[in-house]
């Protein structure tokens, strides 16, 4: 899985194309687009590589989706390679849901519109789940182990989607924990 | 259509209105979605500059539309701009907006993401991404189940098998995710989805 040969973005005009055909196709939520992008076709990272990066995206401040492409567009190009990354998610989508907002007001009564958007949801929130199980194969390569992983794993989907704690609570309490215990397993790896 | 009369925006407005977006921005933690309460308070309730109805539609364009769901921002500002008068105010309304919920974030994490890319090797740093990764994979797996569920009742399971097909056809097929997002909305305007 991680033996695939990795290639590079050639030049920030790259970068700003991938990011806008992304966010163009990109419904509810880009999170799915990006990884299928990133780590299937473009082959600029592992899914490894991309699930470390995502918990940086997830943590800091931000839209992840967003988050993510500033530190792929950084580690490339620095400044400009970030620009063209948040430039490109945000430039033809921003254009288009204006028009969208101004036809949604016309349309909005038609019940097949809300039907529409309706199934677009479901599909929307089965693109969500299939990109978590898909980043939860990179797992068994943590440094703490796949048992340990998978009850972290297990409290924390428990602690969001069941319970309804504030992610924010979740991500820092049980992030923290979690996060001494991969620092004491990588001090006695050495 | 909506309590809010018309008013016009005055110089105070304009800066009230960047300061509360430059300060969230900093605390959008997992997204500015999660912060969408706090605006909705500022907005619709301190200023009364738009109505719940508005609220509510920014969001659900923004999730229906193509691009991040971020822009929900943006339609925000629009919708203050369009009850200040005019289409050019909503659309500079609507640029400060997104600006201000974008830059202060977005700075924070160029910072860090140049520092943690000069610090991978670190101890720490390595603890913090290998930490973290069994956290907040579920997290989009909650975000995804919850999408799925929330509002829908055991009449609604055309839509829950849309969504469990979805999962398998990502897994294991080949289909091109856009045209997974299609067939929902086809299956959905046909009335495929409703009994």
């Amino acid at each position: 899985m991680s033996s695939v040969t990795k290639n590079n973005p050639r030049s920030v005009l790259e970068l700003f194309v991938f990011f806008s055909l992304l966010a163009l196709q990109g419904f509810g939520g880009m999170i799915a687009f990006i990884e299928e992008g990133l780590v299937r076709k473009k082959k600029w990272m592992t899914r490894e590589e991309f699930l470390e990066d995502w918990a940086v995206a997830r943590t800091l401040p931000g839209p992840p989706a967003i988050n993510m492409g500033i530190i792929i567009g950084a580690r490339h190009f620095g400044v400009r390679g970030a620009l063209a990354a948040v430039l490109g998610v945000f430039l033809f989508p921003s254009l288009l849901v204006m028009g969208l907002a101004i036809l949604y007001t016309k349309f909005s009564h038609l019940h097949q519109v809300s039907d529409a958007l309706r199934g677009m949801g479901a599909v929307a929130a089965g693109l969500l789940i299939a990109t978590g199980i898909k980043l939860l194969t990179a797992l068994p390569s943590n440094i703490m182990g796949l048992r340990i992983c998978s009850v972290i794993a297990v409290v924390a989907f428990v602690l969001v989607g069941l319970l309804h704690i504030r992610v924010s609570y979740a991500l820092f309490g049980l992030g923290s924990i979690s996060c001494f215990y991969a620092y004491h397993c990588l001090r006695n790896k050495k | 259509m909506g309590a809010v009369n018309q008013f016009v925006m005055g110089w105070s407005d304009w800066w009230k209105l960047a300061e509360w977006f430059l300060v969230l921005s900093a605390f959008s933690v997992g997204g500015p979605l999660i912060l969408l309460p706090e605006m909705r308070r500022f907005l619709v309730v301190d200023q009364g500059w738009i109505t719940d109805e508005q609220v509510a539609a920014s969001v659900a364009l923004a999730q229906s539309a193509p691009g991040p769901n971020v822009l929900f921002v943006a339609l925000l500002g629009w919708n203050v701009g369009i009850n200040a008068g005019s289409y050019w105010v909503a659309f500079i309304v609507a640029a400060t907006t997104m600006i201000c919920i974008m830059l202060p974030c977005s700075v924070i994490l160029y910072c860090t993401a140049q520092w943690v890319q000069k610090n991978s090797h670190r101890r720490s740093v390595r603890a913090f991404k290998q930490g973290m990764s069994p956290v907040v994979v579920p997290m989009l797996i909650a975000s995804g189940w919850t999408l799925a569920t929330a509002g829908t009742t055991l009449n609604d399971w055309p839509l829950w098998a849309l969504s469990a097909g979805t999962v398998f056809l990502v897994l294991w097929g080949k289909i091109p995710l856009v045209l997974l997002i299609a067939i929902g909305g086809v299956l959905g305007a046909t009335g495929c989805l409703s009994l």
